[in-house]
């Protein structure tokens, strides 16, 4: 009976499969839940989510299945006291977002329209904005983007029966792609890794021993390899400066995750595109210049090269010689890119900016093209993706 | 149905006994995960008391082998007894260390098993043990002989998130996600800890701890058990609630704060935030 609730968290994206539906069919029978509705939302919960990215996803698609299936003992929306959701008003808004109500003709009037809207609309409401309900731009309902809004539904009350376990959404903040961390970079950078056996043999080579015993009449041979270490070399190259302000902290994460991963890591900094130097320090970049020929000189193709940028810039940056911001370059961007990538094989954009926005840019394009399209959104699936086409 | 519940020393929300319950009634391993001091490992010590049952812990390294689990094969020192002409040598399974696992299927009476913090391991590490926690039996190689439990244990894996743990894997286990305990829980949780300390105090310390964890850029928030282990220093060193409470500019840092904070770079954060605030 439940195998519509599991084809629909299936289309909402979460991995159900047939063994969890059966496992929960198991876990009911032999009675977990116990006639409670919240226990079986805990027991689904517990059967057929396996990621805690999932839960609030869980949670929307269970409010939707099983709306109606809970008790009637919750207070209604429609009979909140209106006292009650003044005081919601008061304790959630800002001084500024009362001043904005105050404009919008007071708390007064907007307790008004909540009223009407109330006695006009019947049922859940999701997105849009008018009505009550969750995520939308209406003042009225949870989660939604309106500063002067009301949050219903959102806050954890004073009761909590009046919302449902479901309804509280506290798993939101873990439903989220970017969740960034140095801990998390770390390990997707990891997939980088390549092993080779160098430096003091400290490990038992149990082949070449058994092999040596043999030769030697069964008298024991003990022969010795080094340890595995991680080999890979990587060169950052990062865009500093500019419109790449907003996005330190994430290049911060990403730069001590990277320090801490790779025993081989260089870096040098340049300002929206590279051109014939790059530098070291910051602080100093005006005298302290290395040129991007020595770069290439001294690094082999073994390098991976990575660039992090938002590579949002004017388009003669890229494709004209004299299009630098910063100086007067003789060769346009696009010819020290392509000098660049046609010596480390192994080469890769991360840009910042999502990437749903890369198509508004033509410098983004532009560089992508450079690329061979191997331009990854900084995110740890971007990053993810990235490390994959890098170890091809 | 009767099953785990909370403790006098462990508080369980709802969702966690009803996954504990559904773990032990279908017998299929439970995963938990949570942030690091959020009570994973205690749990599972939690459940065989309360079961009655023996608990066998296998901590995980990142050197640990699957196959550690199961058994062991002193390929070396048999060799040894083989040069030295020992009579043990004749017979393969002198030779045959038993793993945690292995321990467990063979107790006559149903056990707890922890898997202590499986995302430590080589990746591959959850994938080789798919078919043992699942069937819950293995063979021998070295003799032949094939170990099924006698009772099938009940399994507590943790993880701290430092790897995605396969598919395949997380199809037959239940899930729990520890949630951070909200303030009420929190009291509770103190509660059964220290049932003598002063109520002032334990309010106050409360207090400063979730100011603390709310400063934003904390590279580790203290969880539940640095808490704990910080109202024990504040009892056994007596202070006054005023310490908590104050004012004093010269305070600006809480009392024995080594405790909640643990590197460096979150000392000086909030150091400065304290001083800013000050200022302001």
């Amino acid at each position: 009976m439940f195998a519509s609730f599991v084809l629909a968290l299936r289309s909402a994206g979460l991995p159900a499969s047939v063994t969890e539906y059966l496992t929960l069919m198991g876990a009911m029978k032999a009675g977990v839940a116990d006639y409670s509705i919240d226990d079986f939302y805990y027991l689904c919960r517990a059967t057929l989510v396996k990621d805690e990215r999932h839960l609030d996803r869980f949670d929307r698609v269970f409010g939707e299945v099983f709306k109606g299936l809970e008790p009637p003992e919750g207070i209604a929306i429609q009979n909140l006291p209106e006292e009650w959701l003044k005081k919601v008003a008061e304790k959630f808004l800002t001084p500024e977002e009362m001043d904005k109500i105050e404009k919008l003709g007071g708390l007064e009037a907007l307790m008004k329209r909540l009223q009407e809207l109330m006695a006009e609309q019947k049922g859940r409401h999701q997105g849009g904005s008018k009505w009550i309900g969750t995520g939308g731009t209406s003042p009225f309902g949870a989660y939604g983007a309106n500063p002067e809004g009301v949050r219903i539904g959102q806050q954890e009350g004073r009761n909590r029966r009046a919302i449902k376990v479901w309804d509280r959404r506290e798993f939101k903040d873990l439903d989220d792609s970017v969740e960034l961390g140095t801990r998390n970079i770390k390990l997707a950078l990891r997939r980088l890794r390549r092993f080779a056996r160098q430096g003091a043999p400290t490990e038992l080579d149990i082949p070449e021993t058994i092999r040596t015993t043999a030769n030697n009449a069964g008298y024991l041979d003990l022969k010795m390899v080094p340890e595995r270490h991680n080999t890979v070399k990587v060169l950052l190259f990062l865009d500093i400066g500019g419109s790449m302000d907003e996005h330190v902290r994430i290049c911060e994460e990403l730069f001590s995750a990277a320090r801490g991963e790779f025993k081989h890591l260089e870096y040098f900094y340049f300002h929206n595109c590279i051109y014939e130097r790059v530098w070291k320090t910051n602080r100093r970049r005006n005298d302290n210049l290395t040129p991007t020929e020595e770069v290439m000189r001294k690094y082999g193709p073994d390098y991976k090269a990575i660039f992090v940028g938002d590579a949002s810039m004017s388009p003669y940056e890229i494709s004209h010689p004299g299009g630098s911001v910063e100086h007067w370059n003789d060769e346009s961007g696009a010819v020290w890119m392509h000098r660049l990538t046609s010596h480390f094989r192994r080469s890769a954009w991360l840009n910042p900016r999502p990437k749903n926005a890369w198509d508004h840019a033509m410098s983004i394009s532009m560089l992508r093209k450079v690329l061979e399209n191997r331009m990854f959104p900084l995110t740890l699936g971007g990053i993810d993706e990235m490390a994959k086409e890098l170890n091809r | 149905m009767s099953g785990f519940k909370s403790t006098e020393r462990y508080i369980a929300s709802r969702d966690l006994e009803v996954a504990v319950n559904a773990a032990v009634a279908l017998e299929r391993p439970l995963l938990v995960k949570g942030e690091p001091g959020t009570g994973k490992t205690v749990l599972a010590h939690e459940i065989a008391e309360a079961l009655g049952h023996p608990l066998i812990e296998w901590h995980v390294k990142s050197t640990t082998k699957a196959q550690q689990g199961l058994y062991e094969y002193d390929a070396v020192s048999r060799l040894r007894d083989g040069q030295l002409g020992d009579e043990r040598v004749r017979d393969i399974s002198n030779y045959i260390v038993r793993g945690k696992l292995w321990d467990a299927f063979v107790s006559g009476v149903q056990t707890v098993v922890l898997i202590d913090e499986i995302d430590k391991a080589d990746i591959e590490f959850p994938n080789d043990l798919l078919l043992e926690l699942d069937r819950m039996r293995f063979f021998v190689y070295e003799t032949r002989e094939t170990v099924v439990a006698k009772h099938r244990p009940i399994v507590i894996i943790t993880s701290n998130n430092e790897k995605e743990l396969p598919d395949a894997f997380l199809r037959r286990c239940f899930f729990h996600y520890i949630r951070f305990p909200d303030r009420e829980t929190m009291e509770a949780i103190v509660q059964t800890h220290y049932p003598d300390i002063r109520q002032d105090l334990a309010r106050e310390a409360l207090t400063v701890f979730f100011k603390i964890r709310e400063v934003p850029g904390l590279k580790k928030k203290p969880a539940t058990s640095e808490l704990l282990d910080w109202l024990k220093l504040l009892m056994i060193e007596d202070l006054p609630v005023e310490a908590l409470r104050s004012k004093d500019p010269h305070v600006v840092i809480p009392p024995l704060h080594g405790a909640l904070l643990k590197n460096e770079q979150d000392v000086h954060l909030f150091e400065r935030l304290a001083f800013l605030s000050r200022r302001g």
